[in-house]
């Protein structure tokens, strides 16, 4: 693999080896292998249907909750399997966090919705929950906006806060890593803005993977890029590499526009 | 031009269809109103203070149907308190882990069937099996009854109401490191909530005016009765037996007691609506 060879200059957070997935008999992913460098944003490109969405959900298993579909290969963290680990799915998603690409506030108040994850692995007292609540709402750029409204319910909020919300109920939980899929694709272009911030942010203290369909996103806010076409990885690099002197014709061919 | 025919029959046949179709409205709405119409015209002169105070009398005498409500309350309390959380515990093993196996499928085909079965087969079953064993009539087996009625409906709305709740939402539960049995407490439930009360207020309504289940269970019972062991009467069968008879003051409180279930049912019908809406 050329491309890939000297593209990761940290240590690698999560190594990806000859990964598979299939949706019943549909093979959606083929033999990617994969290196999510630490403390870093990792953009996932490639043209809808691609398997970029798939690959990311299979780092927090979340494929598991639908009988057809299953994951092959190897999901290396911290040295353990975590495709195939014993440990208890929800300790690893507790470690691996995921925002979605629709805002999905829980039937509760905002306060609840930062605390509903804490609360599962942690017994604060409630000063501490406080402080916690607002320390994940101030980093996702949403404080002020609420402070003033905790106890109301987090369908009141708008599309862009409420992706907010949602992105500061994944950092309540400290994770290790942070799963992004197409995180803005439902904002407007000032929550947008907003939420490219708080990724770059983000990545001070977590490993950050985000998928997008937006181009000038994964260049603006990633450190690594890969680009994914039918179920292959087809290039994996810097960015700036992958952006600007792309290995391959085909990557070339996406980013320029000249896809298809 | 021939695109102006078409409009033209199109339109004709809008016409057409919009008459027939406010028509069978204003066909279902007379009969309708007219029930409701009539009970309360012939039901009204008995919703006195009296009917809530007194008991159901001997022919010839003044009474009231204050044994016949306190029975139905007991037993429709009882049996909504029996049925409830086992139709929301069936449903929710059907809505939210059945998605394996045959279990599931076939669980919900039978309760489908039970949904739709006539209530006189649910009375004659729970005599059967209760009944004619203990010996005598009572409140509990008239509650049985009434709660085997509620499980299906329970059973059904809980399973619905829960399917409406998207996936994405146990997603984000789960992506948090929720176990199942919380994202389903915490989330699901939260989500599904206005639509499963709406079920059980439903149910409610259904067992309030059930006759045939009580004939063959609670039957009947003259005097004021707390005991659940024993017969124990209640607004259908004492609507039932005194619409058949011969006197005229007890019919007067058959209309009183059918006029009151109406309202009853009326008043839930607009309770469970109105929640559902919010």
């Amino acid at each position: 693999m050329p491309d890939t060879a000297n593209a990761v200059v940290s240590a690698p957070k999560l190594t990806v080896r000859n990964l598979n997935f299939f949706y019943g008999g549909f093979h959606a992913i083929k033999d990617v292998n994969l290196e999510i460098p630490e403390k870093r944003v990792t953009a996932f490109i490639g043209p809808s249907g691609c398997g970029k969405s798939t690959l990311l959900r299979t780092f927090n298993r979340m494929f598991e909750l639908y009988p057809e579909q299953r994951a092959t290969g190897e999901l290396m963290m911290g040295g353990e399997n975590i495709l195939t680990s014993k440990t208890d799915v929800s300790l690893i998603r507790a470690k691996i966090g995921m925002v979605f690409q629709k805002a999905t506030p829980f039937p509760m108040s905002i306060y609840d919705n930062i605390a509903f994850g804490v609360r599962l692995f942690e017994d604060l007292p409630r000063a501490r929950m406080d402080e916690r609540v607002e320390w994940a709402l101030s980093k996702a750029a949403i404080w002020k906006e609420v402070k003033d409204k905790l106890h109301q319910s987090g369908n009141s909020l708008s599309g862009g806060q409420q992706q907010r919300l949602c992105i500061a109920r994944g950092i309540a939980v400290k994770p290790e890593v942070l799963l992004l899929d197409e995180p803005c694709s439902a904002l407007d272009p000032i929550s947008t803005a907003k939420v490219e911030e708080l990724i770059t942010e983000l990545k001070a203290d977590y490993t950050v993977v985000i998928v997008t369909h937006n181009m000038q996103q994964a260049a603006r806010v990633s450190d690594f890029t890969a680009y994914m076409y039918l179920g292959e990885l087809v290039e994996f690099g810097e960015t700036d590499q992958v952006f600007f002197k792309p290995g391959k014709q085909a990557t070339e061919d996406y980013i320029t526009g000249r896809f298809g | 031009m021939s695109t102006n025919a078409i409009y033209l029959r199109r339109k004709r046949m809008n016409r057409v269809m919009m008459t027939v179709s406010t028509a069978a409205l204003g066909f279902g709405l007379f009969w309708l109103l007219w029930i409701i119409g009539v009970l309360l015209w012939e039901g009204a002169s008995a919703l006195r203070p009296s009917l809530f105070t007194q008991m159901t009398p001997p022919p010839g005498g003044d009474g009231g149907l204050a044994n016949a409500i306190y029975g139905s309350v007991l037993m429709a309390g009882a049996g909504t308190l029996i049925g409830t959380p086992i139709g929301i515990l069936a449903g929710t093993y059907l809505a939210e882990y059945g998605q394996r196996g045959w279990l599931a499928p076939a669980t919900r085909f039978i309760n489908d069937v039970l949904l739709s079965a006539p209530s006189i087969v649910i009375g004659l079953f729970v005599y059967t099996v209760y009944v004619a064993r203990v010996g005598h009539f009572s409140g509990w087996a008239g509650a049985f009854a009434l709660a085997i009625i509620v499980i299906p409906v329970v059973v059904r709305t809980t399973d619905d109401m829960l399917k409406l709740v998207p996936n994405s939402l146990r997603e984000a539960a789960a992506a948090l490191g929720a176990p199942t049995w919380k994202i389903v407490t915490m989330v699901c439930y939260r989500a599904a909530r206005s639509g499963i009360v709406t079920g059980i207020l439903l149910a409610v309504a259904r067992i309030a005016g059930e006759t045939a289940p009580l004939l063959f269970t609670a039957l009947n019972n003259q005097f004021w009765s707390s005991d659940m062991n024993r017969p124990m009467a209640n607004l259908p069968v004492v609507i039932f037996q005194f619409a058949m008879s011969p006197y005229d003051d007890w019919h007067r409180l058959a209309w009183g007691g059918a006029a009151l279930i109406t309202l009853l049912v009326l008043a839930i019908n607009i309770a469970a609506r109105s929640l559902f809406r919010k």
